[in-house]
Order: structure tokens, then sequence, then C-alpha cells
């Protein structure tokens, strides 16, 4: 817990110097999702219909903004390796490096995403579903994406890459996550699919720091 | 990393064909037999499902790209599981041959992930008025085939080969973890499709000659890919050892 605890740290204190981009990110998720109203018009109905998808689709793209730069910066001045060869567990030094990677891009989207729910006429119970859904959905895109950032590490043309490799994978997050929302508007509850995105979650906490350690240890080899 | 000493003094006889040398004359004279049976059995196949095969009373005669739709997704399926396969055990015993056959199927996998999504809208457009409809399976498929793409991707944007088969590797194996949560979100999202034609557990509801049509055309298609994936890998084994003594005396 500790050595998570460091890397945290670490990571947090690094971006707290460089704030600019995390910034970017948040503003780059508000001026997506302000466009669409710009693209498919301004009638309340249809906003409120496609409102959550459009949240959470951006909120996906604005996940992947930061991604490249996980790990990128540390490989390049060798603390990565040395983070591997250290006698402190890898594989929690990395899961400390993601769980930094959700508090700078994806809780942010959290905080702000009931405010951007409002520009798209959704109601109370809707918004905090919203919320709820990318509490629990926005973790499972950081760890995801982490495997990616992994495996395109110092690859040419890494970046669009990493779209097209972690993309297909973050369907099954952004159906139920999409889905909580529309299902709250329909009436019908949203228990269903907030436990299934608990359940990507729980899997994905297990398993992804786990497959990003070995794509890092691949990469660094 | 890994430990290289794991290999037994005499190792058992068929562990020899994990060699890319001793491989390569191998698949060699293994490839025409399954081209040859590719080609008959897809004859016979295409035959039963286009002549033999009675017209369907709810469809007619669109039907019939069925007998090259289903085993198409089938093996886009399979493929990614086998794939998946050879890439862990390339990365669990650094044999440098099963990385090659997981290199070797991506193409084949890809292509028939393609065909179905061809062969599934060219029928959906007789028998839904659409040539796309954001259905379950179809959607699935779509996104099996970017997790091909990918696959593809990433080992063509690696340049020491070593490093693209176990990058691969990994990404298979996240990619085989998620194909069935995919498969079931998916699903979940949106069941427009008719229900699987072939089920394991209820009685088939389909004419038995349009069952053997598919199954001889799913057998077809299951040798064309092993004929494809063992000449693809003996280029692969090539292009790999092209610094090796026997490869120039192969090639000479």
């Amino acid at each position: 817990m500790n050595t998570i605890l460091v890397a945290l740290r670490r990571d947090l204190l690094l971006a707290a110097r460089r704030r600019s981009e995390v910034v970017t990110a948040l503003f780059f998720f508000v001026v997506v999702v302000s466009l669409f109203p710009l693209g498919i018009g301004p009638e309340p109905a249809m906003l409120r219909r496609v409102g959550p998808g459009v949240l959470w689709v951006a909120a996906l793209l604005a996940t992947l903004l930061g991604l490249p730069r996980l790990f990128a910066s540390d490989h390049a001045d060798g603390t990565l390796e040395q983070m591997a060869l250290s006698p402190r567990p890898f594989a929690l030094l990395v899961a400390g490096k993601i769980a930094a990677h959700w508090l700078l891009c994806g809780l942010p989207l959290v905080l702000l995403a009931p405010l951007l729910g409002l520009q798209f006429d959704l109601t109370a119970p809707e918004l905090q579903v919203l919320m709820l859904a990318l509490l629990l959905g926005t973790p499972v895109l950081s760890l995801i994406g982490a495997i990616g950032a992994a495996l395109t590490l110092g690859v040419r043309g890494g970046g669009t890459l990493l779209a097209l490799l972690v993309l297909p994978l973050y369907v099954p997050t952004l159906i139920f996550g999409a889905g909580a929302v529309e299902a709250t508007s329909a009436g019908l509850g949203s228990t269903a699919q907030l436990s299934i995105l608990g359940a990507l979650l729980a899997v994905a906490v297990f398993f992804a720091p786990w497959a990003t350690t070995a794509a890092l240890r691949i990469a660094i080899e | 990393m890994m430990k290289m000493d794991k290999q037994p003094a005499s190792p058992a006889s068929w562990m020899r064909y994990a060699s890319p040398a001793t491989f390569y004359p191998v698949a060699g004279r293994l490839q025409p037999w399954f081209a040859a049976l590719a080609a008959v059995l897809t004859a016979v196949g295409l035959w039963i499902g286009f002549f033999v095969a009675p017209t369907d009373a709810t469809q007619g005669e669109g039907y019939r790209i069925i007998f090259v739709h289903v085993p198409a997704s089938w093996m886009s399926m399979f493929i990614y599981c086998v794939m998946a396969f050879w890439a862990a055990i390339g990365l669990a015993f650094n044999t440098r041959l099963s990385s090659m056959m997981a290199s070797a199927l991506a193409p084949t996998g890809a292509m028939f992930a393609l065909l179905s999504l061809v062969t599934g809208s060219l029928w959906g457009k007789p028998m839904w008025g659409t040539w796309w409809v954001w259905d379950a399976r179809l959607t699935s498929e779509l996104i099996l085939f970017f997790l091909y793409l990918g696959f593809l991707a990433l080992q063509a944007a690696i340049e020491d080969p070593k490093r693209a088969d176990r990058a691969g590797a990994v990404l298979a194996l996240v990619g085989v973890v998620n194909v069935p949560i995919i498969y079931f979100s998916v699903k979940w999202w949106n069941t427009l499709h008719q229900g699987a034609s072939v089920s394991m557990t209820k009685s088939p509801s389909m004419a038995q000659t349009m069952l053997w049509g598919m199954l001889l055309m799913a057998l077809a298609f299951w040798m064309y890919a092993i004929a494809v994936a063992l000449s693809r890998l003996r280029n692969i084994i090539l292009e790999r050892e092209r610094h090796a003594d026997w490869v120039r005396q192969v090639l000479e």
C-alpha cells in the first residue's frame, strides 16, 4: 500500500508543477461536449436523448488524451527502468501511477460532468446516475488505457496506435455507462448497469496493473 | 528476463518441431495437402449450399449467403482464440515459432472478420432492407475486426521482432479476455438479430442439407486458414532467420 502511495504522490507532485497538461484535457472534454449541440441542433428532446452518450464518448477521448504521457517522460529519463529494478514491487508502483492518472484525468471529468449534463437538459436523478457511472467507469478507462500506453511506449506513431488499441476495449464501459443514464431516463432504474460497471472495475483493478507491468517490462528490456 | 536453461537435455521428439529450421520443410510438405482439401471442400460445400439445399421458406434464395457468412464469423472468432493461444505459448516459453504462428494467423482472422461483415451486410440488404444494422452480432464482429487491426498495427509499428511478438502477445491476451465481455455487452445493448442458427442444446431448426453445407464450408475455411497460415509462416521464418546458414542453403 505504501508503495502505491509513493508512486501516486510523486506523479501528483509532478502534475502539480505542470498544471497546464491536466487542464488541457479538461478543456478538451468541455469543448468536445459543447460542439455536439452545434452539430446536431438545439432541440432539448434530442439533446436529452444523446446527452449521456456524448458525455461518455467525450470522457473516453479525454482519458485517451492523457495516456501517452503516463509512462513516456519516465521512460525518456530512465526513471521507469529504475522503478523496474527497485526492490519495491513494480506492479504496485505502476498501480500508483495509474491511480494518479485517474485522479488527474478521470476524477475531474466526474466532477465536471453534471455541469455539462445541464447543457443537455438532463434531470437531477439522471445527473446523479451519470456521476456515479463515471465514478465507476473512468477508473476502468485509466486501467485499460495504461495497458495500451505501456504497449505503445516509444513506438513510432504511438498516440494514434494507442487509440486504435484501446478504444475497442472501451466498448463495454461505454455501453453500460451510457446505458445506466438512459435506463434512469426510461424509469427502469440503473442498478443492473452500475453493478456491471462495478464488476468491470473489479476485474480491471485485478488484471490491468499486472498486464501493464508485463507490457512495460517488454518495452524497456 | 526469461530463463533460457529451462529446456531439458533431450527434448521429446515432437518438441523438435518448435525449431523454425525443422518446421520450415514440414510446413512446406503439409501446406499443399491443406490447400487441396480446402479447394475440394469449398467446391462440395458451395455445391450443396447453392444447388442441393432447399430454398428457405421465409428468406427465399437470399439466405444462401449464410454458407459463407456463418463459417466466416465462426472462423474469425476461433482464429482469434488460436492466435492468443500461440501468442501466450510464445510469451510463456519464449518459443519463436509460436509467436510467428500468431503473427501468421492474424491477417487470415482479420480477413474472415471482414468477410463476415461484408456478407452480413449483403444479407441484411434484402432481409432487413438496409446495408447496416447496429445489431449485436454485427457490432461485436466489427469490434473483433478492430481488435485484429490493432494487433496487426502494433506488430507493424514495432521494429524489433522480439518486442513486436511479445507486445502482440500481451495485446492478444488482453483481447481474448475482453472478447466475451464485449460480446455480451453488445448483445445486451441490442438484440435485433435472429436467434443463433445452430444451437448445441436445441435440435437444429434448419434442414439437414443446409447444416451439412454449412459444416462443410466451415471445414473448408478451416483448411484454407491452415494452408494460408502455414505458407505465411514459411515466409516469416525465412524473413526472420535470413542470417542463418540453413536459410541460405534452402534459398540456393
